[in-house]
């Protein structure tokens, strides 16, 4: 909402300066988004061409003589078509910034001739997108005087944010109304009067089609006959472009100007082109309307429409038709102030895509006890500005009388904002600001006027009183202590959440935060893209899907910054995936990649020898990393090879507790999945549910038990067995563990040998097993009896047998 | 007697000269060994006389105490003759790079440094974390909160929406925070005392804007909290978050549907160098919303707002973020950029807290 210094002045009587009244705004909650003071507009004088001469070096550019009212006339290089001698217009000196084109003008030399200036058109001093000749004033304009006090260049414009719940402030008396109940002078608004027509309006709207009575409460119209229409007058239209609008004819502006001046939206209808009566009703579905922008719409029966004989002539309450609308041979003038539902009217906007200032104050809320003021306030002005004769103004409808009443306990306003106003003095905030206010001890009845919808109980009466009192006053005043020391606040989710990040990040990784929504296709790859994650209104097409997995996101990650030339890269993300809409269909995930040669002990090319490409093993520490950050014990999961089909199915493996319960999966990504994802590897990567995990037990105490320390030394035996490619190292280590589970204390892979000697599908697998006496030495024989049970466990359990 | 002194002459001058340890060896072999010359001297003493061999026998005996003396004392100086060469030999370049340790190349994205240190600021005053879903229902993102249907302050929120459910419904991503207010006053009774960190999703894209970003909301219930205890709370969170000793703000009227009364919050700053300095200067930076939650927000919670009262508030995660830590663009947070990561990201066990300072 804009408006300038001296339209608020025509509502406020005040001495505050424009410093005071910005600060007022901000600080009463219409806050100043800027303010222009129009200084920029100050050295542009008014001056005079005392002669004009062809340019020697050039056809279309003139050599003036102009005096500024400064004395010596000064040479201007003039290219505008209209410059002549004796021509007054708005001369610029060297120096100044003009901020149509700007440009600090500098002393020119043009084509050998030097200029001292410019004069300048209407596009340079941003009045109008006028630029066919430099600005042409009447004879009587004061040489060497500021432009900007004669063109009204110089009323400072205010831009204030006007948050959906103060439709009262979409007019500058609004405004002025705020401004007067916080003190800052006094509220002048002229009063309207009823303009006393002749003989009824002969046109009459109908409100009985079906839903338009609730849809239009009610509707003023009122005929002038007899108009003149033109150019509004020069203050009018110093206004409107003021705050940004295009002054049109006289009528329309009239209705533009009433709309800023009041938040009154009203409409015009050249009465000599409609046809019969006016009625509101529901778009049939398909109907076509143009409207006054010149585009038409498709309407629908959720839209209503003002019709006449001809059919629709109005978007009520959003844009009039381009059919009926006012033009300079406008001879009848038909004024509309009505009142429509807001939420209608926002609903056709929204449909529609039509944006005005009309739509803007309807669906936020039009005082319906101004409705007819405003179309005595419209007619009168178009007497004044264009002359005619006005029927009597008809209503048709009934307009809704505020009837809102709110018990109001002057304490509350302590209650919640901490401040004692007193009974009094709410009273007269609330009078001020237009309430009515019965009652003068610890409970007021307040009455709530009809520019104020947003107003509906005690806590909005506080804001009021709040507000104009000043927030400034409210003393901080601390929260009372929770406890002497402060608790533990995480849940285990949240603990495992940050335990996660620190952890991957202590292993060399980088945190990314991602987007959660995906390209379908990636999301499809990864076990997602069904509807009810598909977005309706992505932001873009490859934003369409919420993931189902961290691992696109990452590999997308890492496409960008192999594409700018980091190819050693470790990234990780924890975040939440989406498995379905609903809350707990949200999972809190774990997801790293590793490219390259991006490993732990640090990436790419060294002295000391070339870091390794990295594998599905990197994945899987730090798979199990994250476990034993999230309070798991790494060696009570079992894993399992193969995994999910994103993964290479022979270097993948799937984690699990028990049959059911899958912790996670790791991997080295495979072919296709790098493909889709454009991406080259080498590439490994894990994902892991952090809910899935259990939650830790809850113990009595924090005693972590006591520890046994064997004073004995312990046995250390080594085997080396012979078993398929396909049988996997976990069994074969807990066979062994298991043939004592009280004296085997370890048990360590120390090799891996496959090769022709042993047959194409056979590997050797040795280990370390490391045995511990506890209270005694064991014998020779005891040792021999563990290692013949680790053998046969081992046999038992995967086929190998003892390498010989 | 000159026999035995060219003797001893002769060993003394053979230990001397011995090159290393072998040739030592040799020398006493040959002086002390068993065939020795010394030994072989050593060896006549029997067919000496009486007097002869008292004359011989110390002199002898002395020589052999000499020549071992010198042997070791030489011994020892081979030895460590033969170690300084070693170490000479075994030299290396130690200025030569040694690898990246882990702990130092890892990074924390911003985004988490920061809700950490959130969280180490209101844990301190007794708040706890809560959270809740991104997909929400139009319900608890706009209805619960006291958005009327079809009202602008909707609108306004740039809504992500997904496509219809069998039911014709619609879920949204949710556009603030503030949902979990509501599904934290259903399930707990007051006191309550949350900040809600989270990501949050608007249909909107620019330098400080982004389709998705990070909102901490707060919430504070029980039969007294107001406006004054907002205000307290903010301007320490403010102090505490941003480090520095005092911080003016700025409470002015705002709307916000769920909150009545409500106000918009301006941090003093200085802006007049490159990057935003607070609490100095005499700019004011838009910094958070808050207010009282509304009556109708306690009521659909199931709370009475004669009873109870409370305020809430939501600021921009990415936002204080980039106050603090001086990045210009929010866009960049979202695309795992090494070069970025590596810049604004921090070290894996720079934690924060208040003990040991937020940012070190």
């Amino acid at each position: 909402m804009k408006f300038t210094l001296s339209w608020l002045k025509d509502h406020l009587e005040t001495d505050a300066s424009l410093d005071q009244i910005v600060e007022t705004l901000t600080m009463i909650g219409l806050e100043v988004e800027d303010v222009d003071d129009r200084s920029a507009f100050q050295p542009f004088t008014i001056a005079k061409v005392l002669t004009a001469e062809r340019h020697p070096d050039a056809d279309k550019l003139q050599v003036l003589s102009v005096d500024t009212g400064n004395g010596k006339p000064l040479q201007v290089v003039c290219g505008a078509p209209n410059a002549r001698a004796g021509m007054i217009g708005a001369f610029a000196g060297p120096g100044t910034y003009v901020p149509g084109i700007d440009v600090t003008l500098g002393v020119g030399n043009i084509r050998g001739v030097e200029s001292f200036g410019m004069m300048c058109s209407e596009r340079e001093l941003e009045m109008s997108e006028d630029h066919d000749g430099v600005i042409d004033l009447p004879e009587d304009a004061p040489i060497g005087t500021p432009f900007a006090d004669y063109a009204g260049l110089n009323d400072p414009v205010i831009e204030i944010g006007i948050t959906p719940n103060r439709p009262d402030a979409l007019g500058v008396s609004g405004i002025a109304k705020d401004l007067a109940a916080a003190g800052l002078g006094s509220v002048k608004t002229a009063a309207v009067t009823k303009v006393s027509g002749e003989g009824a309006c002969p046109v009459s709207v109908d409100l009985g089609a079906e839903g338009a009575a609730e849809f239009c409460p009610a509707f003023g119209l009122q005929l002038v006959r007899g108009v003149k229409n033109g150019p509004s007058p020069k203050w009018m239209q110093q206004r409107l472009k003021a705050i940004g609008l295009r002054p049109i004819s006289a009528l329309v502006d009239i209705t533009n100007y009433v709309t800023f001046d009041r938040g009154r939206p009203l409409h015009v209808f050249d009465a000599d082109k409609v046809k019969g009566n006016l009625a509101v009703r529901r778009a049939s579905d398909k109907e076509e309307f143009l409207a006054l922008d010149g585009k038409t719409y498709t309407l629908t029966a959720n839209h209503f429409v003002i019709a006449d004989d001809n059919g629709a002539e109005s978007l009520a309450g959003v844009m009039g038709g381009e059919e009926s609308g006012c033009s300079d041979d406008t001879v009848n003038v038909l004024v509309e102030s009505a009142l429509w539902d807001p939420l209608t009217i926002a609903r056709t906007g929204r449909d529609l895509g039509i944006i005005t200032d009309a739509r803007y104050r309807f669906e936020r809320g039009v005082d319906p006890s101004f409705m007819e003021d405003g179309l005595a306030l419209g007619t009168q002005l178009v007497i004044d500005l264009c002359g005619g004769t006005a029927s009597e103004a008809s209503i048709t409808g009934t307009v809704p009388k505020p009837d809102l009443l709110i018990e109001f306990p002057v304490s509350e306003t302590k209650r919640l904002t901490g401040i004692d106003v007193s009974s009094k003095e709410s009273a007269d905030i609330l009078t001020r600001l237009g309430f009515g206010v019965e009652g003068s001890g610890d409970v007021l009845t307040v009455s709530v006027p009809g520019n104020r919808p947003d107003v509906h109980g005690k806590a909005d009466l506080v804001e009021e009183v709040m507000r104009i009192y000043g927030i400034n006053n409210i003393e901080p005043q601390p929260l009372p202590a929770m406890g002497a020391v402060g608790q533990k606040i995480l849940t285990t989710g949240q603990s495992r959440t940050r335990n996660t990040r620190r952890t991957l990040a202590a292993r060399g990784m980088s945190e990314a935060v991602l987007y959660s929504f995906i390209p379908k296709n990636h999301a499809e790859a990864f076990g997602g893209g069904q509807e009810e994650l598909s977005l309706f209104n992505p932001i873009a097409a490859d934003m369409s899907d919420m993931r189902p997995s961290l691992l696109p996101s990452l590999l997308a990650a890492a496409k960008r910054n192999v594409d700018r030339g980091i190819g050693d890269l470790a990234i990780f993300e924890v975040s939440h995936v989406y498995q379905g809409a609903e809350p707990s269909d949200q999972i809190r995930t774990a997801s790293g990649i590793r490219r390259g040669a991006h490993k732990l002990e640090g990436s790419g090319r060294h002295w000391s020898g070339a870091t390794e490409q990295v594998g599905v093993f990197d994945a899987k520490e730090d798979t199990l990393a994250v476990l034993a950050a999230c309070g798991m014990d790494p060696s009570k999961v079992q894993i399992e090879s193969g995994g999910p089909e994103w993964f290479h199915p022979g270097r993948s493996g799937t984690l699990k507790l028990g049959p059911k319960v899958v912790l996670g999966t790791f991997g080295e990504f495979h072919p296709m999945t790098l493909e889709l994802m454009d991406v080259a590897g080498p590439l490994c990567g894990f994902e892991i549910n952090l809910e899935a995990i259990p939650a830790p037990r809850k113990k009595a105490n924090r005693s972590k038990g006591a520890v046994t320390m064997s004073a004995l030394q312990a046995v250390r035996r080594d085997f080396a067995f012979v078993m398929d490619k396909t049988a996997d190292a976990t069994t074969l280590l807990r066979a062994a563990s298991g043939a004592d589970k009280k004296l085997i204390t370890d048990v360590k892979v120390f090799d891996l040998f496959e090769g022709p000697s042993l047959g194409e599908d056979k590997k050797s697998v040795a280990i370390e097993v490391t045995i511990q006496p506890m209270d005694k030495s064991l014998t020779d024989e005891e040792i021999d009896a563990i290692t013949a049970k680790i053998v046969a466990n081992v046999e038992k359990s995967t086929g190998g047998v003892l390498r010989g | 007697m000159s026999d035995i002194d060219s003797l001893e002459k002769s060993i003394l001058a053979d230990i001397e000269s011995a090159a290393d340890e072998n040739a030592l060896e040799a020398v006493r072999v040959g002086a002390i060994g068993k065939k020795g010359s010394i030994s072989e001297q050593m060896k006549t003493l029997g067919k000496m006389s009486a007097e002869e061999r008292q004359t011989m026998g110390p002199l002898l005996n002395g020589l052999k105490t000499k020549i071992t003396d010198a042997i070791n004392v030489r011994k020892d100086v081979l030895k460590r003759a033969g170690i300084e060469a070693r170490l000479a030999s075994e030299r290396v370049d130690v200025t030569l790079p040694v690898r990246q340790n882990p702990l130092e190349a890892g990074r924390i994205h911003p985004i988490s440094q920061v809700m950490d240190e959130i969280t180490a600021i209101f844990a301190d005053m007794g708040f706890t974390v809560a959270e809740g879903p991104d997909i929400e229902t139009d319900y608890y993102n706009f209805t619960a909160l006291n958005f009327p249907e079809g009202h602008p302050a909707r609108e306004m929120h740039d809504t992500f929406f997904f496509n219809e459910d069998e039911k014709g419904e619609r879920r949204v991503l949710r556009t603030h925070t503030s949902p979990v207010q509501i599904r934290t006053m259903e399930n707990q009774k007051p006191p309550i005392r949350i900040v809600i960190p989270g990501k949050t999703y608007r249909q909107d894209s620019d330098a400080t804007h982004s389709a998705m970003f990070h909102q901490l909301e707060g919430l504070v219930i029980d039969e007294k909290a107001n406006i004054a205890n907002l205000k307290w709370t903010l301007l320490e969170f403010c102090k505490t978050f941003f480090e520095v000793d005092n911080i003016d703000m700025r409470f002015r009227p705002s709307f916000f549907p769920f909150t009545e009364p409500r106000l918009e919050v301006d941090i003093q700053c200085d802006r007049s160098g490159s990057e935003v300095k607070f609490g100095e200067g005499e700019d004011w930076m838009e910094i958070l919303g808050s207010g009282m939650v509304h009556p109708n927000v306690l009521r659909n919670a199931g709370l009475d707002p004669d009873v109870y009262q409370g305020f809430a508030w939501g600021i921009g995660i990415d936002r204080i973020a980039m106050l603090k830590y001086g990045m210009p663009d929010l866009r960049p947070f979202f695309e795992a950029d090494q070069r970025w990561i590596d810049h604004y990201g921090f070290r894996p066990l720079d934690m924060p807290t208040l003990f040991g300072g937020l940012s070190g």
